[in-house]
């Protein structure tokens, strides 16, 4: 192909080479490094190792998974220039209603006295349902009303949170079966959530749907000329944040065996961060779910790592607050020049 | 001519062999002006004749490449907008910058305000000043009302008095009525006039005739970027002046044969749009083009968006093939067959931050090309491989980011994009809007391919050799109305102008 000199001269500018590295390198990078850094403290302050230690690591993907799960379906929303800030109050009343279809006849107060040992696909079905209708609500509000998404999905943040609580008054919800418990056992969350994560992948690098979510985000306008329906679209995208909410919600009430309205506490904000951290780019157009999968680990290496080194769990916040603005610097850093140009 | 009869020492500002070049583009090539004290100077041209670079230097927004601006025979060198208001040069932007929520007061004098002894703001002063320079100016605003309550001539006047507020000695007015009522317009030219009395120098860019007549001292034009004429208004003439503005080289652009009418293919019968456009009404054949000529404002790209669903029309019919269609979104004008490429590239045309890849397959995934959700991706890479050659798209491979072609470029992606899709009715808002001169003819020769190939195209153009050195007819329109169809062989650029500046 003929190149022009002004063609040679915008890529010596730019730097943009045509075989480039994938954009995951440098966070990749990241998370060794940091692996690396708490095997070397390990070895010099409690003379063990960080990274042999099948079962640490094991530990370290579960505590993260169900923030992971949460990540898959925030990074699509983000990808659209938008944001959800629901899914940690989402997962709360995903985990009561679970909970409450999952208990088991020796339950002494139990919720729906006549609906005691279901087959452990109802409370499932029940949770996943659950979380698609907060989605929905939450792309339709968005779609219908065009109010922002931050306004929309913290609206049914703090709606989600209170249904929770009112769903009992308050009461936790135990004495759950074996088979509901047998969700959250053993390696079962890790290997949902890296399941969940491959399915996105998948939908969004091969799909019609993908390269809708990603022509909405870089220009809603453009993308609505170009004849997609982004209202319908939206809606399906938070949708399926929502469903994932609710799956984590499933997860969450199956690993604590019970469910409580306090549970989730927060979740959104990690799972933003783990997408940001992974490349995902608020402005929206910029995002994978290999990035967010990373960016995960990234937040369980830095959460198991105090643990190990025996620092206090502060510190561990203050760290990772840190690593969240250091990755969106990072991240205008790697955009500025395309920002420019446009 | 070019030079009026005024020593250099009467002159407020001199512009002396100014040039300015972007990648690609020459947008001014050694032009030189010279403003009176006291006078309103109107700049006329065509879009991108360089009237709007030119102002640009003046504000300090640019830098000139190459020339001088002497400023009461000071040599002159601005680094910043701020630098030239410090030298008493404002713009009065078409965007206006204030703030909604602050009293006219609170706007004019923004960051300026007089204070108390406690530096708190003294309100009592802030509105006296106010007061006194609205009277000046023969403005009739409260100082205390909210900026939002007020009209866009009202805001207008604003940003005028805040201007001079800065003891602003020359101002630049970039076609001011363009948002404004007939009498909202007489209102203003009375504060214009008020400060030429004063000794003001105005440039006012404007593409209305009328208004110059009125309002001007002097004139220049300008095209493609030079510097065609200057001389008092008085001497010259609406059809002078167009004349001027369009050169006398106007070479069928069109290279294939002359209009072969084929079947009807779409016909309007009076759409209307409240508040754009009235009882538009024409008949589109395929293998044609329709051209549609007019002002910025006239109402010609809300027709478009109205005929591909993005906006709603009023009343009215559109028939496709004979059969009425109610076209509510661009999925419906889609599925009958119809494309749009918008006139403005960066806001609804490209997505920046893809590739050109994904900017070329977006708008054929929902028909071809998907199997099951599932992106035949082979299939559509190479369709897309074979679009971007055959339109000869300047681009290392189709996985560059689409913010790194050429405008040229980026637009021939657009089009292949609807070109994908394959369309019986084109529409074009402004095709060659900011492309340069080789990709310009290359997009006419694949416009005039497509026609003789049976499609039809409605091209929406406000450059006037492009109208009419394309199209087969010209439909010109003016403030929202069809105000002359004409045939190929009538048409020329002193009717078009006259129909389209009523």
């Amino acid at each position: 192909m003929q190149q022009t000199l002004a063609d040679r001269t915008v890529r010596a500018l730019t730097g943009r080479r045509t075989r480039r590295w994938p954009p995951e390198a440098g966070i990749l990078l990241v998370l060794i490094g940091l692996a690396l850094t708490f095997e070397l403290l390990g070895w010099i302050f409690v003379r063990q190792s960080f990274l042999f230690n099948e079962q640490r690591l094991v530990v370290m993907i579960l505590q993260v998974s169900v923030i992971g799960i949460i990540a898959v379906g925030v990074t699509q929303v983000i990808i659209t220039g938008g944001i959800d800030l629901s899914s940690g109050s989402v997962v709360a009343l995903t985990a009561m209603v679970a909970a409450s279809l999952a208990q088991s006849s020796d339950a002494v107060r139990a919720v729906y006295p006549g609906l005691t040992d279901l087959p452990v696909i109802v409370p499932v079905l029940a949770g996943l349902a659950v979380g698609a209708s907060a989605g929905l609500l939450n792309g339709t509000l968005i779609a219908a009303t065009s109010i922002p998404p931050f306004i929309a999905t913290l609206g049914v943040m703090v709606s989600a949170r209170g249904i929770a609580k009112w769903y009992t008054r308050g009461q936790p919800v135990s004495m759950l079966s074996d088979a509901f418990a047998d969700i959250g056992g053993g390696a079962v969350p890790v290997i949902i959530f890296l399941g969940t994560a491959a399915v996105f992948h998948v939908a969004l690098r091969y799909t019609r749907y993908g390269k809708f979510t990603y022509a909405i985000g870089a220009n809603p306008q453009a993308a609505r000329v170009s004849g997609i329906n982004v209202g319908r679209h939206l809606i399906v995208v938070y949708a399926i944040a929502g469903t994932l909410s609710g799956l984590a919600g499933v997860v969450t009430s199956a690993r604590a065996v019970s469910g409580q309205a306090g549970m989730g506490m927060m979740y959104e904000l990690d799972a933003i961060a783990a997408a940001v951290i992974g490349g995902a780019s608020l402005s929206g157009g910029i995002g994978r779910i290999t990035g967010t999968v990373i960016g995960t680990l990234i937040l369980g290496v830095v959460t198991s790592g105090f643990t190990f080194l025996r620092i206090d769990a502060y510190y561990q916040e203050i760290v990772k607050g840190a690593i969240i603005v250091a990755a969106v610097v990072a991240d205008q850093y790697r955009h500025r020049g395309l920002r420019q140009r446009a | 001519m070019g030079s009026l009869a005024s020593e250099p020492q009467d002159c407020l500002l001199e512009v002396r062999g100014v040039s300015k070049a972007f990648p690609g583009v020459i947008a001014l090539e050694d032009v030189s002006v010279r403003l009176r004290h006291g006078t309103v100077h109107a700049l006329m041209g065509e879009n991108g004749a360089g009237k709007s670079t030119l102002m640009k230097i003046l504000a300090g927004i640019y830098s000139p490449d190459a020339g001088e601006l002497r400023l009461e025979g000071q040599a002159l060198r601005l680094s910043s907008p701020r630098d030239a208001l410090e030298h008493g040069i404002a713009m009065i932007h078409q965007e206006l910058n204030l703030m909604p929520f602050m009293s006219v007061a609170e706007n004019i004098w923004i960051g300026r305000e007089p204070t108390n002894a406690l530096g708190m703001i003294n309100h009592r002063e802030l509105n006296r000043r106010t007061r006194a320079l609205l009277e000046r100016l023969r403005i009739d605003l409260d100082p205390q009302a909210e900026l939002r309550t007020l009209s866009i001539a009202s805001r207008q006047m604003i940003e005028i008095a805040k201007a001079i507020s800065h003891e602003s000695r020359l101002l630049i007015m970039d076609e001011p009525t363009s948002a404004l009522t007939e009498r909202d317009a007489q209102q203003l030219f009375t504060v214009i006039r008020e400060l030429r009395s004063h000794g003001t120098g105005i440039f006012y860019i404007t593409h209305k005739m009328d208004e110059l007549f009125e309002i001007a001292d002097d004139v220049s034009v300008f095209r493609d970027g030079r510097h065609i004429a200057t001389d008092r208004a008085g001497n010259l003439t609406r059809e002078g002046i167009i004349r001027m503005m369009v050169g006398r080289e106007l070479a069928r652009i069109f290279p294939g044969e002359p209009a072969r009418p084929g079947p009807l293919v779409m016909s309007v019968r009076a759409l209307t749009l409240e508040h754009a456009f009235r009882d538009v009404s024409f008949e589109l054949r395929a293998g044609e083009i329709l051209g549609v000529a007019g002002l910025i404002g006239s109402g010609r790209s809300k027709l478009a968006e109205a005929l591909f669903g993005l906006a709603r029309a009023s009343s009215g019919q559109v028939l496709i093939e004979g059969r009425e269609v109610q076209i509510d979104s661009p999925q419906t004008a889609m599925s009958h067959g119809m494309a749009l490429v918008t006139e403005d590239r960066k806001e609804s045309g490209c997505f920046l931050g893809l590739s050109v890849l994904e900017n070329l397959e977006i708008s054929v995934l929902t028909r071809e090309f998907a199997r099951l959700g599932f992106v035949r991706t082979r299939a559509l890479t190479e369709a897309c491989n074979d679009m971007s050659r055959s339109l000869r798209v300047k681009t290392p491979n189709l996985h560059e980011c689409i913010a790194n072609l050429s405008g040229g470029n980026q637009q021939k992606v657009l089009l292949g994009r609807w070109l994908l899709t394959r369309p019986k009715i084109l529409i074009l808002d402004e095709p060659t809007r900011g492309v340069d001169v080789g990709a310009k003819a290359e997009i006419h020769q694949l416009i005039a391919r497509l026609v003789s190939a049976g499609t039809a195209v409605l091209m929406i153009s406000s450059e006037l050799p492009e109208v009419l050195g394309m199209s087969h007819r010209i439909m010109v329109m003016h403030e929202g109305r069809v105000t002359g169809i004409l045939e190929r062989e009538q048409a020329d650029p002193v009717k078009i102008m006259d129909l389209a500046s009523q």
